[in-house]
Protein backbone atom coordinates (compact mmCIF):
# COMPACT_ATOMS: atom_id res chain seq x y z
CA UNK A 1 0.00 0.00 0.00
CA UNK A 2 1.10 3.42 -0.81
CA UNK A 3 0.04 6.37 0.44
CA UNK A 4 1.07 9.93 -1.05
CA UNK A 5 1.30 12.99 1.10
CA UNK A 6 2.83 16.29 2.35
CA UNK A 7 4.53 16.32 5.75
CA UNK A 8 4.60 20.21 6.57
CA UNK A 9 6.84 21.49 8.61
CA UNK A 10 5.73 24.27 11.37
CA UNK A 11 9.19 25.32 12.90
CA UNK A 12 10.34 26.31 9.23
CA UNK A 13 7.58 27.77 7.28
CA UNK A 14 8.27 31.74 7.30
CA UNK A 15 4.58 32.29 5.17
CA UNK A 16 6.06 33.30 2.15
CA UNK A 17 2.97 32.32 -0.04
CA UNK A 18 5.33 30.45 -2.74
CA UNK A 19 3.62 27.09 -2.19
CA UNK A 20 0.22 28.97 -2.44
CA UNK A 21 1.32 30.76 -5.96
CA UNK A 22 2.85 28.07 -7.13
CA UNK A 23 -0.09 25.79 -6.67
CA UNK A 24 -2.13 28.29 -8.87
CA UNK A 25 0.27 28.50 -11.28
CA UNK A 26 0.57 25.02 -12.08
CA UNK A 27 -2.85 24.02 -11.70
CA UNK A 28 -4.53 26.80 -13.77
CA UNK A 29 -2.40 25.96 -16.88
CA UNK A 30 -3.52 21.96 -16.20
CA UNK A 31 -5.24 20.03 -18.70
CA UNK A 32 -8.48 20.82 -16.82
CA UNK A 33 -8.45 23.96 -17.20
CA UNK A 34 -7.82 27.47 -15.88
CA UNK A 35 -8.71 27.83 -11.69
CA UNK A 36 -11.65 30.41 -11.76
CA UNK A 37 -10.29 33.87 -10.54
CA UNK A 38 -13.13 36.86 -10.61
CA UNK A 39 -11.89 40.02 -10.12
CA UNK A 40 -8.69 39.50 -9.26
CA UNK A 41 -7.70 43.28 -9.41
CA UNK A 42 -10.84 44.32 -8.66
CA UNK A 43 -13.11 44.91 -5.52
CA UNK A 44 -14.02 41.83 -3.75
CA UNK A 45 -11.56 39.34 -6.06
CA UNK A 46 -12.58 35.62 -5.80
CA UNK A 47 -11.32 32.68 -7.40
CA UNK A 48 -10.73 28.99 -6.47
CA UNK A 49 -7.54 28.15 -4.38
CA UNK A 50 -6.51 24.87 -3.64
CA UNK A 51 -3.37 25.63 -1.20
CA UNK A 52 -3.78 28.65 1.37
CA UNK A 53 -1.02 29.38 4.02
CA UNK A 54 -2.78 30.86 7.25
CA UNK A 55 -1.02 32.90 9.75
CA UNK A 56 -2.06 32.62 13.64
CA UNK A 57 -0.75 34.19 16.84
CA UNK A 58 -0.24 31.86 19.76
CA UNK A 59 0.42 33.42 23.34
CA UNK A 60 0.05 37.04 24.66
CA UNK A 61 2.18 39.82 23.93
CA UNK A 62 4.84 39.95 24.62
CA UNK A 63 5.37 35.82 25.10
CA UNK A 64 3.55 35.36 21.64
CA UNK A 65 4.84 32.88 18.64
CA UNK A 66 3.50 33.95 15.28
CA UNK A 67 2.50 30.25 13.59
CA UNK A 68 2.29 30.23 9.78
CA UNK A 69 -0.04 27.36 8.59
CA UNK A 70 -0.34 26.10 5.34
CA UNK A 71 -3.58 24.51 4.70
CA UNK A 72 -4.27 21.98 1.79
CA UNK A 73 -6.36 18.82 1.09
CA UNK A 74 -4.95 16.30 3.83
CA UNK A 75 -5.87 13.25 1.58
CA UNK A 76 -7.41 11.10 4.38
CA UNK A 77 -6.91 7.67 4.79
CA UNK A 78 -10.49 7.38 5.53
CA UNK A 79 -11.96 10.35 3.74
CA UNK A 80 -15.16 11.57 4.77
CA UNK A 81 -15.97 13.60 1.16
CA UNK A 82 -15.79 10.33 -0.35
CA UNK A 83 -18.61 8.24 0.14
CA UNK A 84 -21.19 11.18 0.17
CA UNK A 85 -20.33 11.39 -3.70
CA UNK A 86 -24.18 10.72 -5.29
CA UNK A 87 -22.00 10.31 -8.23
CA UNK A 88 -18.83 9.00 -7.54
CA UNK A 89 -16.72 11.88 -8.96
CA UNK A 90 -14.78 12.15 -5.71
CA UNK A 91 -12.86 8.94 -5.02
CA UNK A 92 -9.49 7.55 -3.68
CA UNK A 93 -6.69 6.48 -5.50
CA UNK A 94 -6.64 2.54 -4.88
CA UNK A 95 -2.48 2.87 -5.89
CA UNK A 96 -1.16 5.98 -4.58
CA UNK A 97 -4.35 7.24 -1.86
CA UNK A 98 -4.46 10.76 -3.63
CA UNK A 99 -8.36 12.19 -3.07
CA UNK A 100 -9.51 13.04 -6.96
CA UNK A 101 -12.80 14.15 -8.35
CA UNK A 102 -13.17 13.04 -11.67
CA UNK A 103 -14.47 16.92 -13.10
CA UNK A 104 -16.53 15.07 -15.74
CA UNK A 105 -18.64 13.24 -13.09
CA UNK A 106 -19.28 16.10 -11.05
CA UNK A 107 -22.82 17.63 -10.50
CA UNK A 108 -21.42 20.69 -8.61
CA UNK A 109 -23.76 19.79 -5.29
CA UNK A 110 -21.32 20.76 -3.27
CA UNK A 111 -22.64 17.82 -0.78
CA UNK A 112 -18.57 16.71 -0.53
CA UNK A 113 -17.57 20.25 0.07
CA UNK A 114 -20.22 19.78 3.40
CA UNK A 115 -18.51 16.78 4.46
CA UNK A 116 -15.22 18.05 4.85
CA UNK A 117 -14.17 19.04 7.80
CA UNK A 118 -11.30 21.12 6.88
CA UNK A 119 -13.08 23.41 4.10
CA UNK A 120 -10.34 21.80 1.63
CA UNK A 121 -12.96 21.33 -1.12
CA UNK A 122 -13.62 24.71 -3.38
CA UNK A 123 -16.16 24.68 -5.54
CA UNK A 124 -15.28 26.44 -9.86
CA UNK A 125 -17.77 29.17 -10.33
CA UNK A 126 -17.18 29.06 -13.80
CA UNK A 127 -16.66 25.31 -14.69
CA UNK A 128 -19.33 24.84 -11.86
CA UNK A 129 -17.58 21.61 -10.96
CA UNK A 130 -15.65 20.72 -6.79
CA UNK A 131 -12.20 21.25 -7.28
CA UNK A 132 -9.35 20.15 -4.48
CA UNK A 133 -5.66 19.54 -4.26
CA UNK A 134 -5.01 16.52 -6.75
CA UNK A 135 -1.68 15.88 -5.20
CA UNK A 136 0.13 17.68 -8.58
CA UNK A 137 -0.76 13.77 -9.58
CA UNK A 138 -0.10 15.42 -13.51
CA UNK A 139 3.53 15.77 -12.44
CA UNK A 140 3.99 13.23 -9.76
CA UNK A 141 4.16 10.70 -13.02
CA UNK A 142 5.19 12.69 -16.07
CA UNK A 143 7.69 10.98 -17.78
CA UNK A 144 8.48 14.25 -19.55
CA UNK A 145 9.58 15.78 -16.12
CA UNK A 146 13.34 15.45 -15.06
CA UNK A 147 13.02 12.48 -11.92
CA UNK A 148 13.69 15.10 -8.90
CA UNK A 149 10.93 17.60 -10.41
CA UNK A 150 8.32 14.77 -9.97
CA UNK A 151 6.64 16.18 -7.04
CA UNK A 152 3.73 18.34 -6.06
CA UNK A 153 4.36 21.89 -7.24
CA UNK A 154 4.22 22.84 -3.93
CA UNK A 155 7.41 21.16 -3.26
CA UNK A 156 9.05 22.53 -5.25
CA UNK A 157 8.33 26.25 -4.57
CA UNK A 158 8.94 25.87 -0.94
CA UNK A 159 12.40 27.75 -0.33
CA UNK A 160 12.64 26.50 3.10
CA UNK A 161 11.94 23.14 2.82
CA UNK A 162 9.31 23.44 4.98
CA UNK A 163 6.84 20.81 2.90
CA UNK A 164 8.34 16.89 2.67
CA UNK A 165 6.61 14.64 -0.15
CA UNK A 166 6.41 11.00 0.19
CA UNK A 167 4.92 7.73 1.06
CA UNK A 168 4.01 8.30 4.67
CA UNK A 169 3.13 4.18 4.58
CA UNK A 170 6.59 3.77 3.69
CA UNK A 171 8.30 3.27 7.32
CA UNK A 172 11.61 3.92 5.40
CA UNK A 173 10.26 7.08 3.96
CA UNK A 174 11.87 10.44 4.74
CA UNK A 175 7.92 11.73 5.46
CA UNK A 176 7.65 8.27 7.64
CA UNK A 177 10.92 9.31 9.38
CA UNK A 178 10.21 13.06 10.48
CA UNK A 179 6.87 12.28 11.35
CA UNK A 180 8.27 9.91 13.57
CA UNK A 181 11.24 11.23 15.09
CA UNK A 182 9.94 14.90 15.13
CA UNK A 183 6.82 14.44 16.39
CA UNK A 184 4.63 14.59 13.18
CA UNK A 185 0.64 14.91 13.78
CA UNK A 186 -2.58 14.69 12.34
CA UNK A 187 -5.35 18.09 12.05
CA UNK A 188 -8.95 17.39 14.15
CA UNK A 189 -7.72 13.43 14.76
CA UNK A 190 -11.74 13.89 16.56
CA UNK A 191 -13.44 12.98 13.55
CA UNK A 192 -11.41 9.59 12.55
CA UNK A 193 -10.56 10.86 9.22
CA UNK A 194 -7.06 9.87 9.66
CA UNK A 195 -5.20 12.57 7.47
CA UNK A 196 -2.57 11.37 5.35
CA UNK A 197 -0.90 14.79 5.47
CA UNK A 198 1.07 15.27 8.58
CA UNK A 199 2.37 18.07 10.41
CA UNK A 200 5.63 18.96 12.58
CA UNK A 201 5.23 21.16 15.49
CA UNK A 202 7.28 24.29 16.30
CA UNK A 203 10.13 23.07 18.27
CA UNK A 204 13.11 24.76 20.16
CA UNK A 205 16.87 22.74 21.46
CA UNK A 206 16.84 22.91 25.29
CA UNK A 207 20.41 21.84 26.18
CA UNK A 208 20.19 21.56 30.21
CA UNK A 209 23.57 21.94 32.01
CA UNK A 210 24.24 20.96 35.85
CA UNK A 211 26.73 22.90 37.80
CA UNK A 212 29.34 20.09 38.02
CA UNK A 213 28.35 19.39 34.06
CA UNK A 214 30.49 23.09 33.81
CA UNK A 215 33.21 22.12 35.60
CA UNK A 216 35.90 19.64 35.43
CA UNK A 217 36.18 17.34 38.23
CA UNK A 218 39.56 16.55 37.34
CA UNK A 219 41.17 19.73 36.30
CA UNK A 220 44.57 20.12 36.87
CA UNK A 221 44.51 23.74 38.40
CA UNK A 222 42.81 22.31 41.11
CA UNK A 223 45.66 20.52 42.50
CA UNK A 224 47.61 24.10 42.78
CA UNK A 225 44.55 25.59 44.29
CA UNK A 226 44.09 28.38 41.57
CA UNK A 227 40.55 29.56 41.76
CA UNK A 228 39.55 30.85 38.51
CA UNK A 229 38.02 34.61 38.73
CA UNK A 230 34.87 34.64 36.81
CA UNK A 231 34.39 38.33 37.27
CA UNK A 232 37.63 38.59 35.28
CA UNK A 233 38.09 38.34 31.72
CA UNK A 234 39.58 34.84 30.50
CA UNK A 235 42.01 35.12 27.25
CA UNK A 236 39.53 34.05 25.59
CA UNK A 237 37.62 37.50 25.62
CA UNK A 238 40.42 39.32 25.11
CA UNK A 239 42.32 37.26 22.68
CA UNK A 240 41.22 36.42 18.93
CA UNK A 241 43.13 33.04 18.30
CA UNK B 1 -23.77 27.00 7.41
CA UNK B 2 -25.19 29.52 4.38
CA UNK B 3 -28.63 27.96 4.19
CA UNK B 4 -29.50 27.18 0.27
CA UNK B 5 -32.85 28.11 -1.09
CA UNK B 6 -32.61 25.07 -3.60
CA UNK B 7 -32.52 22.96 -0.94
CA UNK B 8 -34.78 25.29 1.70
CA UNK B 9 -37.72 24.47 -1.23
CA UNK B 10 -36.90 21.00 -1.88
CA UNK B 11 -36.90 19.61 1.42
CA UNK B 12 -40.33 21.62 2.39
CA UNK B 13 -41.82 20.97 -0.78
CA UNK B 14 -41.13 17.14 -0.75
CA UNK B 15 -42.20 16.89 2.62
CA UNK B 16 -45.43 18.24 2.33
CA UNK B 17 -46.02 15.98 -0.37
CA UNK B 18 -45.18 13.41 1.45
CA UNK B 19 -46.88 14.10 4.19
CA UNK B 20 -50.37 14.90 1.54
CA UNK B 21 -49.69 11.28 0.56
CA UNK B 22 -49.65 10.10 3.77
CA UNK B 23 -52.34 11.28 4.87
CA UNK B 24 -54.66 10.65 2.24
CA UNK B 25 -53.40 6.40 2.51
CA UNK B 26 -54.18 6.64 6.20
CA UNK B 27 -57.38 8.23 6.12
CA UNK B 28 -58.40 5.04 2.86
CA UNK B 29 -56.96 2.57 5.78
CA UNK B 30 -59.40 4.47 8.39
CA UNK B 31 -61.90 4.20 6.02
CA UNK B 32 -61.32 0.44 4.59
CA UNK B 33 -60.91 -0.72 8.52
CA UNK B 34 -64.14 0.71 9.41
CA UNK B 35 -62.50 2.72 12.39
CA UNK B 36 -64.18 5.86 10.89
CA UNK B 37 -67.90 5.61 9.52
CA UNK B 38 -67.17 7.62 6.42
CA UNK B 39 -67.54 6.43 2.73
CA UNK B 40 -64.68 7.62 0.52
CA UNK B 41 -65.13 8.80 -2.82
CA UNK B 42 -62.23 8.32 -5.34
CA UNK B 43 -62.06 12.08 -6.60
CA UNK B 44 -60.97 13.14 -3.23
CA UNK B 45 -57.96 10.42 -3.21
CA UNK B 46 -57.24 11.64 -6.94
CA UNK B 47 -56.91 15.25 -6.19
CA UNK B 48 -55.02 14.92 -3.38
CA UNK B 49 -52.60 12.51 -5.09
CA UNK B 50 -52.07 14.61 -7.68
CA UNK B 51 -51.41 18.45 -5.48
CA UNK B 52 -48.99 15.67 -3.76
CA UNK B 53 -47.12 14.89 -7.02
CA UNK B 54 -47.05 18.73 -8.13
CA UNK B 55 -45.56 19.34 -5.23
CA UNK B 56 -43.23 16.69 -5.35
CA UNK B 57 -42.27 17.79 -8.63
CA UNK B 58 -41.77 21.55 -7.71
CA UNK B 59 -39.44 20.31 -4.75
CA UNK B 60 -37.43 18.01 -7.52
CA UNK B 61 -37.55 21.66 -9.66
CA UNK B 62 -36.31 23.30 -7.01
CA UNK B 63 -33.33 20.56 -6.14
CA UNK B 64 -31.99 21.47 -10.10
CA UNK B 65 -31.26 24.88 -8.71
CA UNK B 66 -29.02 23.15 -6.31
CA UNK B 67 -26.83 21.59 -9.00
CA UNK B 68 -23.36 23.12 -10.87
CA UNK B 69 -24.18 20.72 -13.55
CA UNK B 70 -28.00 20.11 -13.56
CA UNK B 71 -27.31 18.09 -16.87
CA UNK B 72 -25.29 15.10 -15.50
CA UNK B 73 -27.76 14.80 -12.74
CA UNK B 74 -28.43 11.39 -13.79
CA UNK B 75 -25.00 10.28 -12.25
CA UNK B 76 -26.20 10.99 -8.72
CA UNK B 77 -28.20 7.35 -8.98
CA UNK B 78 -25.27 5.29 -9.19
CA UNK B 79 -23.37 5.46 -5.59
CA UNK B 80 -26.55 4.36 -3.78
CA UNK B 81 -24.36 1.77 -1.57
CA UNK B 82 -22.68 4.57 0.47
CA UNK B 83 -24.56 8.21 -0.40
CA UNK B 84 -27.76 8.96 1.63
CA UNK B 85 -28.00 12.17 -1.38
CA UNK B 86 -27.94 8.87 -4.33
CA UNK B 87 -30.29 7.42 -2.03
CA UNK B 88 -32.88 10.46 -2.07
CA UNK B 89 -32.08 10.65 -5.98
CA UNK B 90 -33.46 7.05 -6.94
CA UNK B 91 -36.43 6.76 -4.39
CA UNK B 92 -37.39 10.13 -4.89
CA UNK B 93 -38.90 9.45 -8.57
CA UNK B 94 -39.96 6.36 -6.85
CA UNK B 95 -42.41 7.90 -4.85
CA UNK B 96 -43.63 10.01 -7.45
CA UNK B 97 -44.45 7.04 -9.74
CA UNK B 98 -45.71 4.89 -6.84
CA UNK B 99 -47.99 8.05 -6.01
CA UNK B 100 -49.23 8.58 -9.69
CA UNK B 101 -50.42 5.25 -9.52
CA UNK B 102 -51.67 5.64 -6.56
CA UNK B 103 -53.80 8.46 -7.87
CA UNK B 104 -54.44 6.77 -10.93
CA UNK B 105 -56.53 4.31 -9.55
CA UNK B 106 -58.67 6.08 -7.44
CA UNK B 107 -59.08 8.29 -10.85
CA UNK B 108 -60.30 5.71 -13.01
CA UNK B 109 -61.99 4.11 -10.68
CA UNK B 110 -60.00 0.68 -10.83
CA UNK B 111 -61.33 -0.96 -7.58
CA UNK B 112 -59.52 -4.54 -8.26
CA UNK B 113 -59.71 -6.66 -5.14
CA UNK B 114 -56.89 -7.99 -4.55
CA UNK B 115 -57.64 -10.23 -1.71
CA UNK B 116 -60.40 -10.37 1.03
CA UNK B 117 -59.53 -10.81 5.05
CA UNK B 118 -62.89 -11.58 6.93
CA UNK B 119 -64.84 -8.28 5.95
CA UNK B 120 -62.31 -6.64 4.49
CA UNK B 121 -61.50 -5.32 1.19
CA UNK B 122 -58.54 -5.10 0.06
CA UNK B 123 -58.65 -3.41 -2.91
CA UNK B 124 -55.11 -2.34 -5.64
CA UNK B 125 -54.97 1.23 -4.48
CA UNK B 126 -54.93 -0.12 -1.12
CA UNK B 127 -51.62 -1.91 -2.18
CA UNK B 128 -50.20 0.80 -4.34
CA UNK B 129 -50.86 2.87 -1.22
CA UNK B 130 -48.81 0.53 0.67
CA UNK B 131 -45.84 0.18 -1.31
CA UNK B 132 -45.85 4.44 -1.92
CA UNK B 133 -45.72 4.67 1.76
CA UNK B 134 -42.84 2.67 2.36
CA UNK B 135 -41.38 4.44 -0.12
CA UNK B 136 -42.30 7.69 1.67
CA UNK B 137 -41.01 7.28 4.68
CA UNK B 138 -37.74 5.88 2.92
CA UNK B 139 -37.11 9.36 1.28
CA UNK B 140 -37.69 11.10 4.74
CA UNK B 141 -35.12 8.50 6.15
CA UNK B 142 -32.95 9.60 2.99
CA UNK B 143 -33.67 13.21 3.38
CA UNK B 144 -32.95 13.26 6.81
CA UNK B 145 -29.92 11.41 6.69
CA UNK B 146 -28.26 13.62 4.29
CA UNK B 147 -27.80 15.72 6.99
CA UNK B 148 -27.92 13.92 9.76
CA UNK B 149 -24.91 11.65 8.46
CA UNK B 150 -22.34 14.52 8.31
CA UNK B 151 -20.80 13.62 12.34
CA UNK B 152 -18.70 16.74 12.47
CA UNK B 153 -22.12 18.95 11.76
CA UNK B 154 -22.95 18.46 15.48
CA UNK B 155 -26.02 20.30 15.66
CA UNK B 156 -27.51 17.76 12.52
CA UNK B 157 -25.44 14.45 13.79
CA UNK B 158 -28.35 13.00 15.81
CA UNK B 159 -31.88 11.45 15.30
CA UNK B 160 -33.82 14.16 15.94
CA UNK B 161 -32.53 15.22 12.68
CA UNK B 162 -34.40 12.53 10.71
CA UNK B 163 -37.45 12.56 13.21
CA UNK B 164 -38.33 16.13 12.92
CA UNK B 165 -38.26 15.64 8.73
CA UNK B 166 -41.25 12.88 9.35
CA UNK B 167 -43.41 15.15 11.23
CA UNK B 168 -42.73 18.32 10.21
CA UNK B 169 -43.58 16.88 6.76
CA UNK B 170 -46.22 14.70 7.97
CA UNK B 171 -47.67 17.63 9.66
CA UNK B 172 -47.85 20.35 7.10
CA UNK B 173 -49.48 17.35 4.53
CA UNK B 174 -52.03 16.61 6.96
CA UNK B 175 -53.08 20.09 7.27
CA UNK B 176 -52.84 20.75 3.63
CA UNK B 177 -55.23 17.29 3.44
CA UNK B 178 -57.75 18.95 6.15
CA UNK B 179 -57.42 22.00 3.83
CA UNK B 180 -58.67 19.57 0.74
CA UNK B 181 -60.58 17.77 2.43
CA UNK B 182 -62.84 21.16 3.43
CA UNK B 183 -63.42 21.64 -0.42
CA UNK B 184 -64.15 18.44 -1.24
CA UNK B 185 -65.22 16.30 1.87
CA UNK B 186 -65.90 18.47 5.07
CA UNK B 187 -67.03 16.09 6.77
CA UNK B 188 -63.36 14.30 6.60
CA UNK B 189 -62.39 17.48 8.50
CA UNK B 190 -62.68 16.37 12.00
CA UNK B 191 -60.31 13.31 10.97
CA UNK B 192 -57.27 15.14 9.14
CA UNK B 193 -57.54 18.01 11.85
CA UNK B 194 -57.67 15.45 14.59
CA UNK B 195 -54.45 13.49 13.16
CA UNK B 196 -52.96 17.26 12.50
CA UNK B 197 -53.13 18.42 15.40
CA UNK B 198 -52.10 15.21 17.09
CA UNK B 199 -48.43 15.28 14.82
CA UNK B 200 -47.98 19.01 15.41
CA UNK B 201 -47.84 18.63 18.91
CA UNK B 202 -45.44 15.55 18.37
CA UNK B 203 -43.65 17.59 16.39
CA UNK B 204 -43.35 20.71 18.16
CA UNK B 205 -41.71 17.97 21.20
CA UNK B 206 -39.19 16.91 19.54
CA UNK B 207 -38.44 19.96 17.37
CA UNK B 208 -38.07 22.00 20.38
CA UNK B 209 -35.99 19.01 21.76
CA UNK B 210 -33.52 19.82 19.06
CA UNK B 211 -33.62 22.66 19.84
CA UNK B 212 -32.64 22.20 23.03
CA UNK B 213 -29.87 20.02 22.44
CA UNK B 214 -28.86 22.11 19.89
CA UNK B 215 -28.71 25.07 22.31
CA UNK B 216 -26.31 22.44 25.02
CA UNK B 217 -24.21 21.26 22.33
CA UNK B 218 -20.24 21.74 22.75
CA UNK B 219 -17.92 21.65 19.68
CA UNK B 220 -15.30 19.35 19.58
CA UNK B 221 -13.25 20.98 17.00
CA UNK B 222 -11.74 23.76 18.64
CA UNK B 223 -8.86 26.10 16.92
CA UNK B 224 -6.54 24.27 18.70
CA UNK B 225 -7.65 20.68 17.07
CA UNK B 226 -7.60 22.53 14.22
CA UNK B 227 -3.90 23.56 13.76
CA UNK B 228 -2.66 21.06 16.19
CA UNK B 229 -1.30 23.57 18.94
CA UNK B 230 -1.48 23.12 22.49
CA UNK B 231 -2.15 26.87 24.25
CA UNK B 232 -4.96 27.98 25.28
CA UNK B 233 -4.65 31.54 23.77
CA UNK B 234 -4.45 31.18 19.94
CA UNK B 235 -5.92 33.83 17.27
CA UNK B 236 -5.58 33.77 13.35
CA UNK B 237 -4.06 37.00 12.37
CA UNK B 238 -4.29 36.10 8.39
CA UNK B 239 -6.97 33.59 6.73
CA UNK B 240 -4.17 33.87 4.35
CA UNK B 241 -6.27 35.93 1.51
CA UNK B 242 -8.22 39.31 1.76
CA UNK B 243 -10.92 38.86 -0.90
CA UNK B 244 -13.58 36.07 -0.40
CA UNK B 245 -13.81 32.48 -1.29
CA UNK B 246 -16.14 29.59 -1.56
CA UNK B 247 -14.96 28.41 2.18
CA UNK B 248 -16.18 32.12 3.38
CA UNK B 249 -19.47 32.41 1.28
CA UNK B 250 -20.94 28.68 1.43
CA UNK B 251 -20.38 27.76 5.27
CA UNK B 252 -21.54 30.89 7.26
CA UNK B 253 -25.08 32.27 7.33
CA UNK B 254 -23.34 35.73 7.58
CA UNK B 255 -26.41 37.04 9.97
CA UNK B 256 -26.41 38.25 13.64
CA UNK B 257 -27.18 36.70 16.29
CA UNK B 258 -30.42 38.44 17.16
CA UNK B 259 -31.56 37.89 13.39
CA UNK B 260 -30.87 34.09 14.39
CA UNK B 261 -32.99 34.29 17.08
CA UNK B 262 -36.10 36.57 15.31
CA UNK B 263 -35.97 33.33 12.80
CA UNK B 264 -36.67 30.82 15.31
CA UNK B 265 -39.20 32.99 17.23
CA UNK B 266 -41.21 33.62 13.70
CA UNK B 267 -40.82 29.63 12.77
CA UNK B 268 -42.40 28.53 16.46
CA UNK B 269 -45.01 30.80 15.94
CA UNK B 270 -46.13 30.15 12.47
CA UNK B 271 -45.69 26.30 12.39
CA UNK B 272 -47.17 25.44 15.56
CA UNK B 273 -48.78 28.19 17.30
CA UNK B 274 -51.26 29.63 14.37
CA UNK B 275 -51.68 26.19 12.90
CA UNK B 276 -52.66 24.85 16.02
CA UNK B 277 -55.22 27.60 16.54
CA UNK B 278 -56.32 27.85 13.45
CA UNK B 279 -56.86 23.25 13.57
CA UNK B 280 -58.70 23.91 16.45
CA UNK B 281 -60.86 26.63 15.24
CA UNK B 282 -61.81 24.15 12.30
CA UNK B 283 -62.65 21.68 14.79
CA UNK B 284 -65.14 23.73 16.03
CA UNK B 285 -66.28 25.55 12.90
CA UNK B 286 -65.44 24.19 9.74
CA UNK B 287 -64.29 26.97 7.55
CA UNK B 288 -62.12 26.69 4.28
CA UNK B 289 -60.08 30.14 4.98
CA UNK B 290 -59.03 29.00 8.72
CA UNK B 291 -57.48 26.46 7.10
CA UNK B 292 -55.63 28.31 4.23
CA UNK B 293 -54.57 30.41 6.63
CA UNK B 294 -53.44 27.29 8.90
CA UNK B 295 -51.34 25.64 5.04
CA UNK B 296 -50.20 28.67 4.34
CA UNK B 297 -48.82 29.37 8.02
CA UNK B 298 -47.28 26.52 8.09
CA UNK B 299 -45.79 26.29 4.67
CA UNK B 300 -43.96 29.75 5.39
CA UNK B 301 -42.94 29.15 8.63
CA UNK B 302 -41.66 25.73 7.53
CA UNK B 303 -39.13 27.85 5.03
CA UNK B 304 -37.69 29.58 8.00
CA UNK B 305 -37.81 26.66 9.87
CA UNK B 306 -35.42 24.86 7.25
CA UNK B 307 -33.41 28.15 7.01
CA UNK B 308 -32.79 27.98 10.55
CA UNK B 309 -31.65 24.46 10.85
CA UNK B 310 -29.11 25.32 7.92
CA UNK B 311 -27.97 27.87 9.31
CA UNK B 312 -27.64 26.68 13.22
CA UNK B 313 -25.10 23.70 11.14
CA UNK B 314 -21.47 24.77 12.74
CA UNK B 315 -19.29 23.49 10.19
CA UNK B 316 -15.74 23.11 11.77
CA UNK B 317 -14.31 24.83 8.89
CA UNK B 318 -14.96 27.80 9.87
CA UNK B 319 -12.56 27.70 12.69
CA UNK B 320 -10.02 28.31 9.78
CA UNK B 321 -11.66 31.07 8.37
CA UNK B 322 -12.13 33.54 11.51
CA UNK B 323 -9.49 36.98 10.92
CA UNK B 324 -9.40 38.83 6.96
CA UNK B 325 -5.84 39.73 7.78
Amino acid sequence: MTQLALVIDLNVCVGCHACVTSCKEWNTSGSAGALSDDNPYGKDPTGTFFNRVQTYEVGQFPKTETVHFPKSCLHCEDPPCVPVCPTGASYKRKEDGIVLVDYDKCIGCRYCSWACPYGAREIDEHQKVMKKCTLCVDRLYDENLPEEERKPACVMACPTSARIYGDVHDPDSEVSVAIREQGGYQLMPEWGTKPSNHYLPRRKNHVSYKRDELERVDNPLKKEDYQVDASEPSLDDVTSW
Amino acid sequence: MQPAFSVIFLTTLIGMGQGLFLALYTGQVYFVLNVVDKTSTDIFYSIGSAVSLALLVLGLVASIFHLGRPERAWRAASMWRTSWLSREVIVLPTVMGLIFLYGLVHFMGWNLTVMTIGAVVIDLSLLIGLLATIAVFSLFIATGMIYACLKFLQEWHSPLTVINYILLGSVSGFTLATLIAAYKQPELIPFFAGWSIVLLILAFIFRGASLIRNKRLRPKSTVQTAIGIRHNQIKQKSMGFMGGSVNTRDFFHGKTAFFLRSIKTIFIIMVFAIPLTMLIMALIKPSVVVLAIATASMYVGLLAERWYFFAEGNHPQNIYYQAIA
